[in-house]
C-alpha cells in the first residue's frame, strides 16, 4: 500500500485542478495582458482565482496579488512592507519558530538596516504575548506571525495579536504566514486585524508555483518585482496562467468544502493520535494533554464517522490545533530520517521536522522553540494529511510503526 | 578557424612492438569520446599521433572538453588546414594562420615543417626557411629564434596542408582498456573516486561496488554514489556498478561482535564480498581510496587486518596522500562537490565513539567466530542480491 502522509510538504493536485491546467496548456494558452482575444481568455481565468480567493477571504479582488507560492508572497509582504515604511521605523517583530521563508527574508532585511526581534513560544507552541506587548516598539512597522506551525500543527489566536499590535500603533502591519492555514480553517483578515496574508497553492492540492498574497487595501506595501506592470503594478512578469487556473479550482473546492475537510482531516488526526499513544515511547508533541490523556485509553477509531462520537470537550481542545499535522517524538530513535526511510520502505512517506529545513544538517527549529528534550529533536517525524487521508492510510501507517520501532530500537549508536 | 585536431600521446610512444594495440585502443576511446558529440568525426593515426577532422564542423570547445577526459592524450594541438597546396598559396595559408590566432605579434618565433609526401618540390628545410621570410616580411614585430622560440609554428604538408602551435594539455595517462580490469570500492566520499580516476589513468577498465544499507542510508545517498560513478565514468569509460544491500551483515555483526570492532569486521566483509564480485567478474585486482591514519580503519594496523582477508592486490592509489591532496584532484575531476553532498553512508552509522585503531588480527578473527552460524547464509544472500546499475557518462 502506498500511503502519502506528507502533504504539509505538498500534496497531490485534484483530478479537478489537473484538468483546467490541461486546458489553459491546451488551448488557452494566451498572454493575458495581450489585447486579442485570446489574451481576454487567458485572463478570465485569472480574473476567476482572484474572484475565489476574494470570496473565500471576504475580501475585494483588488486586495489580491497572485505569487509563485508561498515563499514568495512571504518575501513580498516582509520586503515590501519593510521598504514601504522605512519612514515610519525599522523595527519588526516575529516568532521563534518561524519558516525559513519568513526568517531568511528577516535576516535580509537586519542586513539592511532593520531591527527584528522574536519572540518566544510555549510548549504548544502557542506565543507569548506578554513577551509580545514588551517587546513592540512605538517604531515597529511590522509583526509577523505564522498562523499554522508548519512542524507541529500549533495554532495562533491572530485576533489577540493583532489587538495588541494595533493597540499599541494601528499603523503597524500585522504579516500572516498562511501557507500551512489557508484552507485548512476560516480566515477572515479583515475581522482578524490581519494586514497581508501569505498563501500557497500545492498545499491545498492545487499546484506548485501558484501562491497569493492578500494585501489590506490601504496597507503600504512596495512592489518587489519590477517590469511589465501586471497585477496593479504589484507583481510584474507573465502570469502563470495554467497554476493560477488549477489554483483557482483548488481555492474554490478548499472553501466551499472548508467543514467537511476539517472534520475528515481531525478523524485522521485523532485516529493516528489514539494509534501512537498505544505504541511504547512515544510523545505527541503540541496537542493539550487532557487531549492526550484521553487518546491514550482511547478505543481505536476505525472510521472517520466515529470522530463525532469523541467527546465534545476533547474535540474542542483537539481543534485548538490544525487539523492536519501530528509530531510525534520517539524514544530510542537516534535519527528520524532511518525510521522514515524504514517507512518508506512500507509504502508509508512521511516527513522528519519540515521537508523544506531536513536539507539542513541543523536540528528542528519549531521543535526546540517549543521545548522537546534534546534526546528526541532528531527523533521527531511530522505527519500530515490533506482532504483525500484515509483512516485506513492513518491504520496502515500506525501498523508500519508498530511493526519498525522494535527492529529500530535495537540497533543504537553506543 | 581550426578545422583539425592533432593528438599528441606520450607514455604509448615508448612503447615497443605493443604500441600499435595501445595506439588501437586510444583511437577507438577517441572515437567513442568524440560519438557523443556528433557523427563524422574522422580519427586516422599515423606516426605516433593521431589526427581528427570532421568535414562537416563541429563545436571547438565541446571537442577540447572531451578529448581532455581521454587517457592516454598528452597534448591536444587545433590544426588550421590549407586546402590549396601550391607554396606560394601554403606560405599565405601559415601568415593567415598566425593573423588570426596571435593578435599581438610581438613575440619570437620558429617555423617547423614535415613533407609527408616527398615528390613536393620544396623540401622541409625550404618550407621553414621560406615559410619564416614570410611571416618576417608580413609581420614586422615578430622576430626569429630558433633556439628558444616563444612560439612554435609546426607546418606539415600532406593532401593539404597543416598548421598549428598550441599544444592545449592532456589528461596524460594511458588508454583505459590497455591494462586489465578492477574492483572499486566506491563509497559516497571524496577518496574512492579519486583512487578509481587514479588507476583508470593508468590503463585499466573500472568495475565499482558500493554497499548501501537501507533504511540506515538512504535512496539519496546512493544516488550519490551513481553521481559519483558517472564522474569517474566520463574519464574511465562505462561502469558497471554493483550495489550491495548490506544491512543484515551490518546489524548482525552489531549483535554478535564487540562493538569497538564494528567497523573493522565490517570492513572485513566489504573486501571479501567485493572480491566475491571481482572475481565473478573477471577482475585482476580491487581498488580503495584508503589513506594511511585518515581514520581508525585506515591505520597500518588496520589495513594490516582488512588486507588479510583478500587474496587479489588491493591498489590503494591514495595511500599516501594527505587529505588536501586528494581534494585537489577530486576538484580538478569535478567529483568534490557530488562528494560533500551531506548523506550518511554505511561506514558512519553505528560508529563506536572509540572504534579499534589498532586491532589485532588474530582477536579479530576470534570474534568473527562468532558470526558462523549466520555470517555465509547472509553473504550468501547479499551477492545473490546484488543490484547492477550501468553507469556511463
Amino acid at each position: 500500500m502506498e500511503c502519502y502522509l506528507d502533504n504539509a510538504a505538498t500534496t497531490k493536485p485534484s483530478e479537478a485542478v489537473i484538468d483546467e491546467m490541461l486546458k489553459v496548456l491546451r488551448t488557452d494558452f494566451g498572454n493575458p495582458s495581450s489585447k486579442h482575444r485570446m489574451g481576454l481568455d487567458a485572463e478570465k481565468y485569472i480574473r476567476n482565482t482572484t474572484e475565489a480567493l476574494a470570496e473565500a477571504l471576504k475580501c475585494k479582488p483588488s486586495e489580491i496579488i497572485l505569487t509563485s507560492g508561498g515563499t514568495e508572497s512571504n518575501n513580498q509582504a516582509l520586503i515590501g512592507g519593510a521598504l514601504a515604511n522605512r519612514r515610519a521605523g525599522t523595527h519588526i517583530i516575529s516568532t521563534a519558530f518561524e519558516h525559513a521563508a519568513v526568517y531568511k527574508p528577516l535576516e535580509f532585511l537586519e542586513s539592511q538596516g532593520f531591527t527584528v526581534d522574536y519572540v518566544g513560544v510555549d510548549r504548544m507552541g502557542h506565543l507569548d504575548l506578554d513577551e509580545l506587548k514588551e517587546k513592540l516598539k512605538k517604531d515597529t512597522v511590522i509583526v509577523s506571525v505564522m498562523l499554522v506551525n508548519n512542524e507541529v500543527g500549533a495554532v495562533q489566536d491572530i485576533e489577540a495579536v493583532s489587538k495588541l499590535v494595533k493597540s499599541n500603533n494601528p499603523a503597524t502591519l500585522l504579516h500572516v504566514d498562511a501557507i500551512q492555514a489557508f484552507g485548512k480553517m476560516k480566515i477572515i483578515p479583515a475581522k482578524q486585524g490581519i494586514d497581508m496574508l501569505s498563501i500557497s497553492g500545492h498545499k491545498l492540492r492545487g499546484p506548485k508555483g501558484s501562491g497569493a498574497l492578500y494585501v489590506r487595501s490601504g496597507a503600504k506595501v512596495k512592489p518587489y518585482i519590477y517590469g511589465g506592470g501586471q497585477q496593479h503594478d504589484m507583481r510584474s512578469g507573465t502570469e502563470n496562467v495554467p497554476a493560477i487556473a488549477g489554483f483557482g479550482v483548488a481555492v474554490k473546492d478548499a472553501s466551499s468544502h472548508l467543514e467537511e475537510h476539517r472534520r475528515s482531516m481531525f478523524a485522521c488526526k485523532a485516529a493516528l493520535i489514539a494509534r501512537v499513544l498505544k505504541l511504547e515511547g512515544t510523545h505527541v508533541n503540541a496537542v493539550p494533554g487532557e487531549t492526550l490523556g484521553y487518546f491514550e485509553k482511547a478505543e481505536p477509531i476505525a472510521a472517520s464517522g466515529e470522530y463525532a462520537g469523541i467527546p465534545e470537550n476533547i474535540r474542542k481542545s483537539l481543534e485548538t490545533t490544525a487539523p492536519h499535522i501530528v509530531s510525534v517524538s520517539f524514544d530510542g530513535i537516534d535519527r528520524s530520517e532511518v525510521l522514515l526511510h524504514a517507512l518508506e520502505e512500507e509504502g508509508v512517506y512521511v516527513s522528519s521536522g519540515s521537508a523544506c529545513s531536513s536539507n539542513h544538517p541543523g536540528l528542528s527549529g519549531s521543535l526546540k522553540a517549543i521545548g522537546v528534550e534534546k534526546e528526541l529533536l532528531n527523533s521527531t517525524l511530522r505527519f500530515s494529511f490533506s482532504f483525500d487521508s484515509t483512516i485506513d492510510e492513518v491504520d496502515y501507517a500506525g501498523a508500519a510503526l508498530q511493526k519498525l520501532l522494535p527492529v529500530l530500537r535495537r540497533f543504537r549508536v553506543k | 578557424m581550426y578545422r583539425a585536431f592533432l593528438i599528441k600521446y606520450a607514455e604509448i610512444g615508448i612503447k615497443g612492438k605493443n604500441r600499435f594495440i595501445f595506439e588501437n585502443i586510444l583511437k577507438r576511446n577517441i572515437a567513442n569520446a568524440l560519438a557523443k558529440l556528433r557523427d563524422g568525426y574522422e580519427i586516422s593515426k599515423e606516426q605516433g599521433r593521431v589526427f581528427i577532422e570532421c568535414p562537416e564542423g563541429f563545436d571547438y570547445d565541446d571537442t577540447i572538453e572531451a578529448l581532455q577526459h581521454v587517457f592516454g592524450v598528452a597534448g591536444i594541438c587545433p590544426v588550421y588546414v590549407i586546402d590549396n597546396i601550391e607554396f606560394e598559396n601554403l606560405k599565405k595559408g601559415v601568415g593567415d594562420y598566425v593573423e588570426q590566432a596571435y593578435p599581438d605579434k610581438n613575440f619570437t618565433f620558429k617555423v617547423e615543417a614535415r613533407r609527408a609526401d616527398k615528390s613536393y618540390p620544396v623540401t622541409s628545410p625550404e618550407i621553414c626557411a621560406k615559410t619564416g621570410a614570410h611571416l618576417l616580411d608580413r609581420f614586422p614585430e615578430m622576430k626569429v629564434n630558433v633556439h628558444d622560440p616563444d612560439v612554435e609554428f609546426m607546418v606539415e604538408v600532406r593532401n593539404r596542408g597543416y598548421v598549428y602551435s598550441e599544444v592545449i594539455p592532456g589528461p596524460q595517462g594511458m588508454p583505459v582498456g590497455s591494462s586489465g580490469k578492477a574492483m572499486l570500492l566506491l563509497s559516497g566520499g571524496i577518496d574512492s573516486p579519486v583512487a578509481g580516476w587514479m588507476i583508470a589513468k593508468r590503463g585499466v577498465t573500472i568495475d565499482a561496488v558500493y554497499f548501501h544499507a537501507p533504511p540506515y542510508t538512504s535512496e539519496r545517498a546512493k544516488q550519490k554514489v551513481v553521481d559519483l560513478a558517472k564522474i569517474v565514468s566520463r574519464y574511465a569509460g562505462p561502469i558497471r556498478l554493483h550495489v550491495v544491500n548490506f544491512t543484515d551483515i551490518q546489524l548482525y555483526i552489531y549483535e554478535q561482535c564487540p562493538h569497538e570492532e564494528l567497523t573493522i569486521i565490517m570492513r572485513r566483509y566489504m573486501m571479501r564480498i567485493a572480491e566475491a564480485i571481482a572475481e565473478k567478474r573477471g577482475c585482476q585486482a580491487l581498488i580503495t581510496g584508503e589513506s594511511i591514519g585518515q581514520v581508525a580503519s585506515q591505520t597500518v594496523e588496520s589495513l594490516l587486518t582488512t588486507n588479510a582477508v583478500c587474496k587479489l592486490p588491493v591498489f590503494r592509489p591514495v595511500i599516501g596522500f594527505d587529505k588536501q591532496d586528494i581534494v585537489e584532484i577530486s576538484q580538478k575531476i569535478g567529483a568534490f562537490e557530488t562528494s560533500i553532498q551531506p548523506f550518511e553512508d554505511c561506514c558512519t552509522i553505528f560508529v563506536a565513539k572509540h572504534p579499534v585503531t589498532k586491532p589485532i588480527l588474530s582477536v579479530i578473527e576470534k570474534s568473527e567466530k562468532k558470526l558462523s552460524e549466520k555470517i555465509d547464509e547472509l553473504v550468501e544472500k547479499a551477492l545473490e542480491t546484488v543490484e547492477v546499475i550501468n553507469v556511463r557518462w
